[in-house]
């Protein structure tokens, strides 16, 4: 039965963009308190070296105002994480990275603070620095945590069928390595906590630019050793996070709250941008090899893959990370023999953890590279090779995984793209009309100055289209405990207090959230208010991360607004004094009874004669995903309960004489399920799209022995308004059973293919297929990178 | 060295007595409490601490408040007029130009010194007026939008 709605899949605008656009909204640095002290971070310049020695004398002589917190300050745990306690709050004893902490100086004067970090003298014994993280399972590299006996921080198997069988069985076997770059979050407000005392130090209060709060509570708690009852976490406005404000500001956040129970002061950790880069983690770079086999028809018969992610110095993220690069690394086609290791290890480089996409747009960027090498080599446009391999109802993915239950649309949104950006046309069109043959440039050679002719300059401009697809689980899969609440209180007047478990990080949570409840109880959404985050007031709902919040939260929000429902309709029944609440409706503020107009009633008189019966209009709603299940021994299991898919494709204009790609145009197709708020969907969309670009084409940490050198915007390349064309996106909303009215994930759906989409075009412009992100001016031109010009990396090498 | 300063901020004569090195965003959010002006990068790449500066888009961070004297500055805060919004925040709003809300103040700020200039400026013009400006949640395209909108609600009324 269609369903028809009155503010779901709507343009609604957010609830707090009043305070954004007016600059009223409150982010952690707006905020001051009396009395309130700074405090700033003591570094050292190595990247890998153990602590012999430190001596705060000549600090201690001169600046008598600063207070000094270090590891000794610790109570609880010194070192946290989210799965390995491999990172400590200050380094006791190694640095590992060049981002660590050894101390930090609080006190009222910021620039006092500053210069006085030189008088901390530091006592270091330099080890050899490991960067690369190929050679980290060496047996001569040094190993970074040597309580971990050798540098590998996880290993996923997952073995399905037999693929020497499938490879014995393949017309054709070919064998590609891929390369990804390290890239920075770049959310516009760099890092900021305060942690604020509570009476007699009893406990502690942390106000912050926080993405989990419920997390930042449980590492502060383990820190300070207290309950975690005693912690507060309270999230003011965030300036974006896209899966970077975890664990970097849960560590701040302990830091902060280390300093404030020592001084008995509220302290205020403030990042500079320089410092944001070089102390957060980061997305993880990739090496991918993939060999495939296939049959002339173009059938694939087996995939073996192996990827080495470097986990850079701590742990962080990467066993969640790469558990979903291994249940996706085929993508979504189905192959019956596959053999996949996925490995994440320790380096000297920045961390690496949590980025909007999580281990997904590494092997799409690989696999859907392939897909187009496979259409090639048979003569097969990139559609006939997807549709032949493609997921359909009933495939089993490659942990053996048979898909029902929802609509398996990868089809689906493959041919909408096609049709709607004319894609066959075009490709075809391109690929004859390349006015430059053999493209190729001989290794270490300029393209201008290989020939002896210039590029004349009508041929300077060549253009291309180029599409990827992908299939993702949707929220956290066998990874982790998959459950979400929200609270809803409804009072005397009709006026709704709405919060769920999971954070508003400016994806629009807020506003999805009050849609939901609002569409169940047929009352406006500008009628509910959404409280503040706090985990005092909602019970932990898991971290908001892997796009669930609108699944999971949702979910919990329609379990909420049905339980308060169900309790006004009893008083409706009473009321009218009839039986049955099927025919109640409850729409636009009021309370119908269908067949029956003389029964109306508002919403708001109900919900008073509620309150005067002492009826509880309070309730906590719960949503818990299905079962999941996986084997570590075999990479087999049903990994994620339900999964989105997307096609993106993109059309681009390469400068053959510069290198420079324009991006003309992205279509971008997605099923998310049930779409809640057009306006924040479109919004997830271009911003996906435009991160994807910026992954794509130009961002790129280049650390150096660890050393991040593109510290701020200046070098640091993420798009500006001028950087990409046109953005179309399309929904398919798909059926579903789960979360509310089957509505699913688009966040990271939308970046993780842009990539791919991108270099497919690439090669349709120019004959050239690019195998290392980013494919910025020197990668297209040269076919190496320029920086850093110590380590070698590039389709040359 | 200190000084007293004269300078009139979102229509109001101001003065005060101030270290002249202090950075423009440092005073407005520190000595005015107008915390809508926000600090993303400190070398004038980010755009976040944009504010208008004699008719211009400035970075609040590369200003120093000893060049201000006898200046006449709008943040994000001088936008709305008698409680009502001015139209380009309107239309940030009704077409989604804003998610995180960081870049928003810099952005509407680069936008208001647009149409300072520029009455009638088109898609080109205003992609241009705002490139200083970045954005990591939006994609700019609602944010290009909503300055287009508004441009064709001001020239209508």
């Amino acid at each position: 039965m269609k369903k028809d709605f009155k503010y779901v899949g709507k343009s609604t605008p957010r609830q707090d963009a009043f305070e954004k656009v007016t600059g009223q909204a409150k982010f952690t640095d707006d905020y001051y308190f009396p009395g309130m002290l700074h405090a700033v971070m003591v570094r050292t310049k190595s990247s890998h070296a153990k602590i012999l020695n430190v001596d705060y004398t000549r600090l201690l002589a001169s600046a008598e105002n600063i207070i000094v917190c270090d590891h000794n300050d610790i109570i609880g745990s010194k070192k946290v994480g989210p799965i390995k306690k491999d990172q400590p709050i200050f380094c006791y004893d190694k640095i590992v990275t060049p981002g660590d902490v050894v101390c930090m100086l609080v006190g009222g004067d910021i620039q006092e603070l500053l210069q006085s970090r030189e008088l901390v003298d530091i006592d270091l014994e330099e080890l050899p620095v490991l960067t690369e993280p190929l050679k980290a399972l060496d047996i001569d590299s040094p190993i970074i945590h040597s309580e971990n006996g050798n540098n590998l921080i996880n290993h996923y198997p997952l073995r399905k069928g037999n693929v020497e069988k499938g490879f014995s069985e393949s017309d054709h076997i070919i064998e590609q390595h891929y390369s990804t770059q390290l890239i920075e979050h770049a959310y516009l407000e760099p890092e900021a906590v305060i942690a604020i005392p509570l009476e007699g130090k009893k406990g502690i209060k942390i106000l912050g630019s926080i993405q989990n709060p419920h997390t930042t509570r449980k590492v502060v708690a383990s820190v300070l050793g207290l309950p975690l009852t005693k912690v507060r976490a309270v999230q003011a406005e965030i300036g974006g996070s896209f899966g970077g404000k975890d664990d970097t500001m849960n560590i701040l956040a302990a830091r902060a709250a280390v300093a404030a129970l020592k001084t008995g002061k509220p302290v205020k950790i403030k990042f500079g941008r320089e410092e944001s880069i070089v102390e957060s983690y980061k997305r993880h770079p990739y090496n991918l090899h993939y060999k495939v086999g296939f049959t002339k028809d173009g059938l694939l018969k087996a995939m073996k893959i192996d990827i080495t992610a470097d986990g850079g110095a701590y742990s962080s993220m990467s066993p969640f990370v790469t558990w979903r690069t291994v249940v996706q690394a085929t993508g979504p086609y189905q192959v019956e023999n596959v053999c996949t290791d996925v490995k994440a290890v320790y380096t000297n480089n920045p961390y690496t953890g949590a980025m909007r996409g999580f281990g997904s747009p590494q092997p799409i960027f690989a696999q859907e590279s392939l897909m187009d090498e496979i259409a090639d080599i048979l003569g097969k446009s990139p559609l006939e090779i997807r549709e032949l391999n493609g997921f359909k109802a009933g495939s089993i993915t490659a942990s053996g995984q048979k898909l029902v239950d929802h609509d398996i649309n990868l089809i689906t949104v493959l041919n909408e793209a096609a049709i709607k950006s004319e894609f066959d046309k075009k490709w075809q069109l391109h690929r004859k009309n390349k006015k430059i043959k053999n493209f190729q440039i001989e290794e270490n050679n300029n393209f201008l100055l290989s020939h002896n002719e210039f590029v004349e300059p009508n041929e300077t401009i060549q253009k291309g289209i180029g599409l990827a697809v992908s299939y993702r689980g949707c929220s956290l899969g066998a990874e982790g405990i998959d459950a979400a609440a929200a609270y809803m209180s409804v009072q005397q007047d009709g006026s709704v207090y709405l919060i769920s478990g999971l954070a508003e990080n400016g994806q629009g949570l807020k506003t999805t959230f009050s849609i939901i409840a609002a569409e169940v109880l047929g009352i406006s959404p500008d009628h509910i208010q959404y409280l503040e985050q706090d985990t005092g007031i909602v019970p932990d709902s898991g971290p908001t991360v892997a796009s669930r919040s609108t699944l999971m939260g949702g979910g919990a929000v329609k379990n909420a607004a049905e339980i308060l429902k169900s309790r006004l309709k009893e008083i409706v029944l009473n009321f009218w004094n009839v039986k049955n609440t099927e025919e109640i409706i409850f729409t636009e503020n009021e309370i119908l009874l269908r067949g029956d107009e003389t029964k109306r009633v508002s919403f708001q008189e109900i919900c008073s004669l509620a309150y005067s019966k002492g009826v509880n209009l309070a309730v906590i709603g719960w949503y818990k995903g299905p079962n999941v299940h996986w084997d570590e021994e075999t990479g087999q299991g049903s990994a994620y309960f339900t999964y989105v898919y997307g096609c993106q494709v993109a059309e681009v204009s390469v400068n053959v004489a510069t290198g420079e790609v324009y991006i003309d145009k992205i279509t971008a197709v997605h099923d998310a399920g049930k779409v809640i708020n057009k306006l924040g969907a479109l919004g997830q969309v271009y911003g996906g799209v435009t991160q994807g670009a910026g992954y794509a084409l130009w961002e790129e940490i280049s650390s150096f022995d660890g050393k991040i050198k593109e510290d701020n915007f200046d070098q640091y390349l993420i798009p500006t308004s001028r950087d990409i064309g046109e953005i179309e996106p399309h929904f398919i909303e798909g059926e579903d059973i789960y979360g509310a009215w089957g509505a699913k994930s688009l966040g990271e759906p939308t970046l993780e293919l842009t990539a791919a989409a991108i270099s497919n075009a690439i090669k349709n412009a120019t004959g050239k297929r690019f195998f290392n992100l980013p494919i910025n001016l020197e990668e297209v031109l040269l076919n190496r990178k320029l920086k850093p010009t110590d380590l070698k990396r590039g389709s040359t090498n | 060295m200190k000084s007293d300063i004269e300078l009139n901020i979102n229509g109001t004569a101001k003065k005060i007595f101030v270290e002249q090195s202090k950075r423009l965003l440092d005073v407005l959010r520190e000595n005015f409490l107008l915390t809508g002006t926000k600090e993303g990068c400190s070398i004038g790449e980010c755009g976040a601490c944009t504010v208008v500066l004699d008719g211009e888009a400035v970075n609040s961070c590369l200003i120093l408040i000893g060049q201000c004297g006898g200046s006449e500055i709008i943040t994000i805060e001088g936008l709305e007029k008698d409680g009502k919004l001015h139209e380009l925040q309107k239309q940030f709003i009704d077409k989604g130009a804003i998610q995180c809300g960081f870049c928003t103040p810099g952005m509407a700020m680069s936008a208001y010194a647009l149409l300072l200039k520029n009455n009638n400026p088109g898609i080109e013009e205003i992609k241009e007026a705002i490139e200083g400006n970045l954005c990591r949640c939006t994609g700019y395209k609602p944010i290009i939008d909503a300055v287009h909108s508004a441009v064709k609600e001001l020239n209508d009324s």
